[in-house]
């Protein structure tokens, strides 16, 4: 059985119809071919996939693993993924980050934990260590030992704290 | 080291590692050795960076085969030992979306590594709870799988082996009858009509007197459990074959060239005609290195009328049907004397390598080799035996047998130095492996760093400072323990590079080694930057494509920069060295007094200048008009010469390996006597990397490796009943998480050059997970009292031994 739903992902409209037994993840792999968004496990234990979501009425958005997201839930939905963040090839400060500590070996769990950071740092932009930390404890990496990523998270703080001020 | 083992003399100093032998004459390397380094030791960035951070970069499932895709699935054996009496495939084919069906009766072929024990698909017998009997290729996930579903194996079970100890019995069930039709290189010596498809021997020195000039005599058992890589990408590829009969296969591998040989020999098709795309590849640690899954989806796409085929492991399949980690049972027997000289190590070890040790076999001669780990014992007697069990199969995992054998021999020590009332530390500088000392196979020791790494080690952890606890029912320690390893691998496994310029002076670096998140594209840009005198962004470096790339063995055994880096060296040298012939003629100068230096063409002589752009294609003009030069494609080579084979009753030989990568990690830990749970506060880890080509991503794979150390010794172990998994899934199997990364990490590179790597580079990848597991079992020692023979060490098992101990609070 198929849907059609509206959804916006990175800013742009889409009206499609989705098998429903789909998942997010699916619909923005295969059907959008938004590929940086990863498939790890499948079952919402790794974080490769998370992707930010607004959900219908709500007013910001939240990290969510879209292989745990059936696509017709999503209608309505906006959407940010891993593509969504730089802005006209302006790279967000975590994505800066990232690159200058060396927080990305393999790269392939990057795509989620930067959207899940992203997160973390709209809802408190100053995060201690600890906060870091629990906020990415869905987010595995196996290359990194999650040391400069949380160097890196905090690096875009402190850049965030500056542009603020 | 001797000159008749064809090396030359070796570089002492610091100052003086650029020496780099040259082992391929027919392309002279010019005179680099007055000019100072501007590349190689600093930390560019990862030059794939902005790729990785934005989504943009190309994995495997990233890749677009439109419409015309099939889905391919393996269906495998729910029983661990058993013979196969009737496989029907005939409701799968009937079902409507499905294109394809394949079993072992399609490819009956063997294949492997070291020993060929293993078939892609299982012909008459499955040996594990996971092995591929049959596959098929449907035209949507959905369909395939209930494909899978339609096929009727009928099994007639046998008796299974599920410990590695009872495996090497003769009351022990055979697992592979027919060992001894196995094609099987010569270092590994399997034994037919056992399950020990390797025994690894290594007698040297007289034991007795070695026992009897202890004064200490100890021996344990310890225990190790598989666990799985983890590589956050799955295994997938993609095979298709087009009206030539051509097959071209999309892997997401460590290995594209040891994938197009094993699978070509395998299916008997030429190499020509096998040709392997690996783009960026999400984590390996060994799992992609070699064949697993390949071969079925090549077979699959043999028969499906030239539509692409692909192969995606789902997490479960991952966790025990492709490789793990071999299990091991070691006891370890030592003999000391009361100020902390070993005298004498007996070492038995087997191995739980699973149905097939294709790839195992050479684990467990690694093991064998480095049987006394990093010191000098004058007495040895090792057994390493690989066993096979009904379990997943073993494969090589970052560190390739050295954190299993590690884990009991750093314990042990560490005991020792207890029961004899020495530091810990001081018996390891005691012991360790110096220059000229004899390793345990009689190869001479090259220079090496190990002392400082244990003393810089030790140092920065605080040694002899006292830790002070956190809170009532908090203990703290420290521990540490020292690793040697080798490149462990064939004695001539080859490298090849070019460096091809552009019209604008940049240069396109190919090479068939994989950037798996190590950084070697960055380190390869690196030294073709600083070999051709040119900036380092304008180097281009290609993922690998075998019909395009030259050849490599294999992105394994932590040897890429070391052998890789040769070749990418040599052939940039070679390019720089086309282009000064050809400006030397055009000036009329002599080569000797040219150089490149920023993409320019200098002369100390002249103090004439030119940039690179066009000269490198179009050549230039002599002063009658004529053109000499054209287009530079630069090429370099590297192949070990100088490994010996070791004799099969004593291990011994001139020279077991290439060199040792050493070095130690201190690490300190918070216990909590309430509720067993560990606490990893720091890890410092000290290597010996030769020379730090980037020392930023050197210090990235100490950290991540001391991580990924740290997860295995607290978390990690696959748990098999009866062969059968029963954690495959990130609940069960549990590895670190940013919470339980360490609070501090501090990484300090060592550097006593390696006479033929270049710049004096060796590897590090894979060694800082090695000490990881006895250092934080040392440090849990030293703050509770317990003793912790196996892994993982789980908060349940350390609670039970401070029970045990009396000293739980809630007993």
């Amino acid at each position: 059985m198929n849907c059609d739903i509206t959804l916006t992902v990175n800013g742009e409209r889409y009206a499609i119809s989705v098998p429903a037994h789909h998942t997010l993840l699916q619909v923005l792999r295969e059907q959008l071919v938004l590929t940086g968004t990863k498939n790890g496990c499948e079952a919402g234990e790794c974080g490769a996939c998370a992707v930010l979501i607004t959900w219908p009425g709500a007013d910001h958005a939240e990290p969510v693993n879209s292989c745990m997201v059936l696509a017709p839930e999503v209608d309505r939905a906006e959407i940010v993924t891993i593509e969504g963040l730089a802005q006209d090839s302006q790279l967000d400060p975590l994505q800066e980050a990232f690159i200058t500590t060396g927080a990305t070996q393999c790269g392939f769990c990057t795509p989620g934990i930067l959207v899940n950071a992203r997160a973390l740092l709209n809802r408190n932009p100053d995060p201690s260590d600890i906060e870091i930390r629990e906020a990415l404890v869905g987010n595995l990496c196996r290359c990194t030992g999650y040391i400069r990523i949380i160097e890196a998270v905090k690096m875009a703080a402190r850049a965030g704290k500056e542009v603020a001020q | 080291m001797t000159s008749d083992q064809g090396l030359g003399t070796r570089n002492q100093g610091a100052g003086s590692n650029d020496q780099g032998v040259n082992p391929n004459p027919q392309y002279p390397i010019p005179n680099i050795q007055s000019k100072k380094h501007s590349i190689i030791g600093t930390s560019p960035q990862r030059i794939e960076g902005r790729a990785k951070v934005t989504g943009a970069a190309t994995y495997v499932d990233d890749m677009q085969f439109g419409p015309n895709l099939l889905h391919g699935m393996l269906k495998h054996s729910p029983i661990p030992h058993g013979i196969i009496v009737r496989i029907d495939v005939s409701k799968a084919r009937a079902l409507p979306g499905v294109r394809v069906v394949v079993t072992g009766q399609d490819f009956p072929g063997y294949t492997g590594l070291y020993l060929k024990d293993r078939r892609i698909f299982a012909l008459d017998r499955v040996r594990y709870v996971g092995d591929a009997v049959a596959a098929v290729a449907a035209d949507t996930p959905e369909i395939a799988a209930r494909a899978v579903d339609l096929i009727e194996v009928e099994y007639e079970p046998l008796p299974g082996v599920f410990d590695p100890e009872f495996g090497a019995s003769p009351e022990a069930p055979l697992i592979h009858p027919d060992m001894d039709k196995y094609e099987c290189v010569p270092f590994i010596f399997p034994q037919p009509g056992t399950n020990v498809s390797n025994w690894f021997k290594v007698r040297k020195g007289d034991m007795e007197k070695g026992w009897a000039e202890a004064d200490l005599i100890y021996e344990h058992k310890y225990r190790v459990p598989q666990v799985q890589h983890v590589p956050l990408e799955t295994h997938v590829c993609v095979a298709q074959q087009d009206v030539n009969g051509k097959i071209t296969l999309w892997s997401s591998s460590q290995s594209p060239f040891a994938q197009r040989n094993l699978i070509a020999k395998a299916l008997n098709i030429s190499h020509s005609k096998l040709r392997v795309i690996t783009p960026y590849v999400g984590g390996g640690f060994g799992s992609k290195a070699g064949v697993s899954i390949e071969g079925a989806a090549v077979a699959l796409a043999m028969k499906a009328k030239g539509r692409p085929v692909k192969l995606h492991m789902t997490r479960e399949e991952e966790f025990h049907t492709t490789f793990v980690r071999q299990g091991l049972v070691a006891y370890i027997k030592m003999g000391m004397t009361k100020d902390g000289r070993i005298t004498a190590v007996q070492n038995r070890f087997y191995w739980d390598a699973g149905a097939s040790t294709e790839y195992g076999t050479n684990i467990t001669r690694a093991a064998g080799y480095s049987g006394t780990g990093p010191y000098y014992v004058p007495n040895i007697h090792v057994d390493s035996m690989c066993v096979y069990t009904n379990h997943p199969i073993g494969g090589a995992m970052r560190g390739f047998g050295m954190p299993e054998i590690h884990w009991g021999i750093e314990q042990h020590i560490d005991r020792m130095a207890h029961k004899l009332g020495l530091d810990p530390v001081q018996v390891r500088l005691k012991n360790c492996l110096k220059d000229g000392d004899e390793t345990l196979t009689g190869m001479i020791m090259h220079p090496t760093g190990l002392s400082q790494c244990i003393q810089k080690a030790a140092n920065a952890i605080g040694w002899g400072e006292p830790s002070v606890s956190s809170g009532p029912h908090k203990r703290r320690g420290k521990g540490l323990a020292a690793m040697w390893k080798a490149p462990a691998m064939p004695p001539n496994p080859g490298s090849s590079a070019t460096v091809r310029m552009n019209e604008d002076a940049t240069a396109i670096v190919s090479i068939g080694g994989v950037d798996l998140g190590q950084g070697a594209l960055t380190a390869m840009a690196q030294l073709a930057a600083e070999g051709l005198g040119v900036k380092m962004e304008d180097i281009r470096v290609n993922t690998v494509d075998t019909d395009y790339s030259p050849y490599e063995w294999q992105t394994v055994a932590s040897r890429l920069t070391w052998s890789m880096g040769n070749a990418v060296l040599q052939a940039a040298e070679n390019a720089k060295h086309q282009i000064l012939q050809t400006v030397a003629e055009a000036w009329g100068e002599d080569i000797d007094d040219l150089d490149i230096i920023d993409g320019q063409v200098v002369s100390y002589k002249s103090e004439e200048s030119q940039p690179l752009k066009d000269i490198v294609i179009y050549g230039m003009q002599r002063p009658d008009g004529t053109w000499i030069g054209g287009p530079v494609v630069g090429q370099g080579k590297f192949m070990p010469e100088y490994v010996t084979p070791l004799d099969a009753e004593t291990g011994q030989g001139p020279r077991a390996v290439v060199h040792f990568t050493t070095g130690c990690q201190a690490v300190e830990v918070e216990v909590d006597d309430e509720t067993g749970q560990v606490q990893v506060l720091k890890i410092v880890s000290a290597y010996d990397v030769g020379r730090a080509i980037n020392p930023d991503m050197v210090r990235s794979q100490m950290e991540g490796g001391a991580v990924q150390g740290m997860s295995t010794a607290l978390l990690e172990g696959i748990i098999l009943r009866e062969g059968v998994p029963m954690n495959p899934n990130f609940t069960d199997y549990r590895i670190a998480t940013a919470v339980d990364a360490p609070l501090e990490t501090e990484s300090i590179i060592v550097e006593v050059p390696q006479d033929d790597g270049p710049f004096g580079a060796r590897g590090i990848g894979e060694h800082p997970m090695v000490p990881t597991a006895p250092a934080i079992a040392n440090a849990i020692r030293n703050a509770a009292g317990i003793q912790l023979d196996s892994m993982p060490i789980t908060s349940e098992k350390v609670w039970a031994a401070l029970q045990a101990n009396g000293q739980a609070p809630f007993a």
